[in-house]
């Protein structure tokens, strides 16, 4: 692996070496890196392009890293990884792709996630993508993510993406059980001429289902997002969606938060703000000692953080 | 030193007639030395402490401090040469901690003991904030101790506190007097208060009325302030 790659690991794992547990890492569109434990299994897919992660029942406090890096210019990949997560356990999942381009054309990869959860089990799934590179070719990531949430289980859902991906656009779909519940962060930031788009969809069907969607996002420069949050109440159930934006330059941003109750004992709750970070906080930061730049950049990281 | 050479500042509003707010003033505060700014409600007291930090911009006169004309310089640079300004409201933020807030007002790298220590001269429990976003989840009330727990931090030559007592129990207020006790006791730095507050009053060495955006008197406390709370049973400019 070259230094380029392993930067690119840093910045959407943390990993400095290879994890412990197990893990799976891509590079360049092919396995560079694989391992499996004694109850976390990971098999190549035969029919389409990814891998299956098979984790027993009972596995408790083990760690799956699946970090996708790409430094080839123009390499576009549609990739397929479907968890399959057994009863009673209690595991941790990161993901993420970072893209390194520096020619001229589009590097692109599209993951499609899919996660069947079983019954009370914690699951939390980190999700990090990140982009560099000196060239004119766009870095983009199209994320689909497939929830199941068994009965009572609990997901723990975040996403940071803070720089560097021209273009994209993200799909979650998920639907939870009996007792299950759902907790969703999401971290965005674009500038440039970036643009992104997060479309959620969730379906409370169990009895007692809950879900929590927090998105965080910072539009800088011409960037655009477009957030979208769909909740239905399909039972007793908990829903909350709240997205909370900071507009600077020339940026736009939309959000549209929908909340539909089918159900007499569905409580849904959405709240979305867009506003540009408050002069009076600037002007705290600076009677500190802070220039007006280094107050905004105070302001936003402790946002998104 | 801090001077105020003909200061005056006014407000146009939109299709209104200019309002003058602060009406040229002519001030001096000494180093090492307590000021009590007093007098009505809407006299011109928390315009004047935005001034001297360079929050707002005067449209006359002049604001030395040790001998140099900061009138036109920003706020950043103002607080770079040794002032420091408590606001009446303080601000919220989402995402910045505590711990964060103080860290960068003390512009060292701080460790957890030490912001704690901040927290506790102002009254509050420290471990129960230090880690807490400065943001709504905070009464009024704790944000103004935190708010103070920065300026101790800062210290600064200069400190301009916008009515600290505003928003705060007795019970920390008695902390608070005891707070600009020390600060006096100390002698390093300089201190100027707007407040109502008597038991303010009472240990500043110097008090400053302003009213009608002018200064109305001034003096030694212990000269002014009989004057002051005679007959009414309180601050006369309270009433």
């Amino acid at each position: 692996m070259d230094q380029i790659q392993q930067t690119l690991l840093e910045q959407i794992a943390g990993l400095h070496e290879l994890p412990a547990g197990a893990y799976n890492i891509r590079a360049n569109g092919k396995s560079a890196a694989r391992n499996t434990t004694a109850n976390i299994d990971i098999i190549t897919k035969e029919d389409k392009q990814g891998i299956d992660i098979k984790i027993k029942d009972n596995t408790k406090k083990e760690s799956v890293h699946i970090p996708v890096i790409l430094s080839q210019t123009g390499l576009t990949e549609m990739v397929y990884n479907d968890f399959y997560i057994g009863d009673n356990c209690d595991v941790t999942i990161v993901a993420g792709c970072g893209i390194h381009n520096s020619g001229s054309q589009e590097s692109r990869h599209d993951g499609i996630h899919s996660f069947f959860i079983g019954k009370n089990s914690h699951v939390k799934y980190v999700e990090k993508h990140y982009g560099s590179g000196d060239g004119n070719g766009e870095n983009v990531m199209n994320p689909t993510t497939i929830v199941h949430v068994g009965e009572g289980s609990f997901m723990e859902m975040e996403t940071v993406q803070i720089r560097g991906i021209d273009s994209t656009k993200r799909t979650t779909t998920c639907d939870l059980e009996k007792d299950a519940k759902l907790v969703i962060t999401e971290r965005l930031m674009t500038h440039g001429k970036q643009y992104a788009e997060s479309d959620f969809q969730v379906d409370l069907n169990g009895e007692n289902s809950s879900t929590n969607l927090i998105s965080r996002a910072v539009a800088k420069e011409d960037s655009r997002q477009l957030f979208v949050a769909k909740i239905n109440g399909n039972n007793k159930c908990a829903g909350h969606s709240e997205c909370d934006a900071i507009i600077m330059d020339n940026a736009k941003i939309s959000a549209i938060p929908e909340i539909t109750a089918n159900h007499l004992d569905a409580a849904l709750i959405h709240e979305a703000a867009i506003g540009k970070i408050a002069g009076e906080q600037i002007i705290k930061l600076m009677t500190l000692g802070l220039t007006e730049a280094e107050a905004e950049e105070q302001i936003v990281n402790g946002f998104l953080k | 030193m801090l001077e105020l050479r003909d200061l005056s500042f006014e407000v146009t509003p939109e299709n209104g007639a200019k309002k003058e707010i602060i009406r040229n003033i002519n001030l001096t505060i000494e180093d090492h030395s307590l000021t009590a700014i007093t007098g009505p409600n809407g006299g011109g007291k928390s315009t004047l402490a935005k001034l001297i930090m360079g929050i707002e911009k005067p449209t006359g006169g002049q604001i030395l401090y040790n001998g140099q004309d900061i009138t036109n310089l920003s706020v950043t640079d103002r607080a770079k040469f040794g002032i420091s300004f408590a606001f009446q409201q303080p601000v919220r933020f989402k995402g910045i901690k505590v711990k964060d807030l103080i860290t960068l007002a003390s512009g060292t790298k701080l460790s957890t003991v030490d912001a704690c220590e901040y927290l506790s001269k102002v009254g509050l429990c420290a471990r129960d904030y230090i880690n807490r976003d400065v943001d709504a989840s905070l009464s009024g009330g704790e944000l103004k101790r935190i708010e103070i727990a920065t300026i101790i931090a800062r210290n600064t030559p200069l400190s301009v506190f916008d009515e600290p007592e505003a928003g705060i129990d007795l019970w920390s207020f008695n902390n608070l007097i005891k707070v600009f006790e020390d600060m006096k006791s100390a002698r390093e730095n300089s201190l100027i208060i707007i407040s109502h507050q008597e038991r303010i009053l009472n240990i500043a060495d110097n008090i400053i009325v302003i009213a009608d955006g002018k200064v109305k008197e001034q003096g030694a406390a212990k000269n002014l302030l009989p004057h002051l709370l005679s007959g009414t049973g309180g601050c006369k400019f309270y009433q």
